[in-house]
């Protein structure tokens, strides 16, 4: 096999502590599994190997990354060691003064989660009060001089208002927009059916996109399509262990945050430097490169292209991660999501089923 | 997140634009969107241009150029200092290569007529 190349970013669990509860959050279910976190001086050596490995960009994220009373010392960690510093965040939780700290930390960029346009349904999604927070959140990040990416999970219940939801990132005056419709992992999946949208909400919302793109030519717009309504699977992760990778709170090292689910051996940055877990680990070699893959990917002029699609979803919905996506409409377990698709568009309601909320970890018995 | 996920990592030259493609003008200015840091990274051994969520590796030219981007020279100032640098370069090469880095909101531009 050839030497895969050096990942480009890490995603950085730093906890799944987080006082939102949104019902489409892609943590693993089993959350309370994680609550043996790893210390400020671990993630310092993480991330001193990271960038040993040619890790150039840092995700702060979780859960709520701010839970973390530490946070300020690792963004200032990742900055000093030439990272390009990214903060991924619910917002609660960013005060003005810790704003302060971490712009004086070297962060770079601030993304804050919307979970719609209004109040009522926002803090119901978030299972929270935290529309307004969110907002004054948002100006400080912008006094502060940063650029703000507003970062928006669509799904059935909100993606009829994505109109105004762009409307709101202008007010919040955002550099960048990221809709990105759910992913059906961790309690996405649990929820799903009240998740997915239909086929004609996603046609008008991107009808609506289009029109707010040619409004607001100054933002910069990422609209990311649910990967059940397309013909060919997404690219996950631009290729099993080719880019990037993830380290979850409790210091496993993953090929992508969702990878946590599959039967695979751990590799976890407690016991190994993350430059063996990278090139030599049985976790990252599982699915690189062309060898393992199944038909019809095997012979397909895609697989250079979409990789096979995602190793996760194949493990959820077939029970075996070395099949061909389903989401592809070659793959021979297509039926698992064409009949998702199909019950999603047998009514046009806006709201099937109840959303089951993700809870915190401490409110969860360890498995 | 496992979709395209977040290093959205691509490279850039100062060759890849095709004949007939936009060039940025002569008289404009360009430099490196604030929200942008070209660095050297140690570990490729390549310059590198990070932002909100983006790697682009860089090759020589291409690094060149972008040092050049200081919001005072114009295009035209660029290419020439470049030809003191490097052999065989084109202006319509090097302004084809500003206007995708405006395109992806890499560079800001002001144009003094």
């Amino acid at each position: 096999m050839s030497r895969s190349p050096h990942p480009f970013g890490l995603l950085a669990e730093l906890t799944y502590a987080c006082p939102l509860h949104c019902a489409y959050c892609s943590n693993p279910l089993n959350l309370a599994d994680y609550r043996d976190e790893l210390t400020t001086e671990d993630w310092k050596r993480v991330l001193r190997e990271a960038r040993e490995l040619g890790v150039l960009q840092l995700h702060l994220s979780g859960g709520e990354p701010l839970q973390r009373k530490d946070v300020v010392e690792i963004a200032r960690c990742g900055s000093e060691l030439g990272m390009y510093t990214n903060l991924i965040t619910s917002a609660l939780g960013l005060s003005r003064r810790r704003a302060e700290q971490l712009r004086a930390a070297g962060l770079d960029h601030v993304q804050i989660s919307v979970q719609a346009d209004e109040p009522a349904t926002s803090d119901r999604l978030a299972g929270t009060p935290s529309f307004a927070r969110k907002a004054e959140a948002a100006r400080t990040v912008k006094e502060l001089g940063w650029p703000l990416t507003v970062n928006v999970v669509l799904h059935r219940q909100n993606i009829d208002r994505v109109g105004e939801i762009l409307e709101l990132a202008e007010q919040l005056r955002a550099d960048r927009v990221e809709l990105a419709n759910t992913q059906y992992y961790g309690w996405a999946w649990h929820n799903r059916e009240a998740l997915l949208p239909t086929r004609a909400q996603l046609d008008r919302a991107e009808q609506v996109v289009h029109r707010q793109r040619e409004r607001l030519p100054h933002v910069e717009i990422i609209h990311v399509l649910p990967d059940y309504y397309a013909q060919y699977p997404k690219a996950c992760m631009g290729g099993w262990a080719q880019r990037q990778l993830t380290v979850a709170p409790n210091g496993d090292a993953l090929p992508c945050p969702a990878a946590q689910s599959l039967p695979l051996p751990r590799a976890s940055t407690r016991e190994q430097p993350l430059s063996r877990i990278w090139w030599e680990s049985p976790l990252f070699n599982a699915f690189r490169g062309v060898d393992w893959m199944p038909e019809p990917c095997r012979s397909c002029a895609r697989r250079d292209v979409d990789f096979g699609g995602c190793r996760c979803q194949a493990f959820q919905l077939t029970g075996d991660a070395s099949r061909t996506d389903p989401v592809c409409h070659l793959a021979p377990d297509h039926e698992l999501v064409a009949g998702a698709v199909r019950v999603a568009n047998e009514t046009e309601q806006p709201v099937v089923g109840e959303l089951e909320p993700r809870p915190h970890p401490r409110d969860q018995s360890p498995t | 997140m496992p979709s395209t996920g977040p290093a959205d990592a691509g490279r850039a030259g100062a060759r890849p634009a095709p004949a007939g493609s936009e060039q940025l003008a002569e008289t404009a200015r360009p430099a490196l969107a604030a929200s942008l840091r070209l660095q050297h990274d140690e570990v490729r051994g390549q310059h590198v241009l990070l932002g909100p969520e983006s790697v682009l590796v860089l090759n020589p030219t291409g690094a060149a150029i972008l040092q050049l981007c200081d919001g005072r020279s114009t295009t035209a100032e660029i290419v020439e200092q470049l030809r003191g640098r490097f052999d065989g370069v084109r202006a319509g090469e090097v302004r084809a290569f500003l206007a995708q880095l405006v395109a992806k909101r890499c560079l800001e531009v002001e144009d003094v007529p």
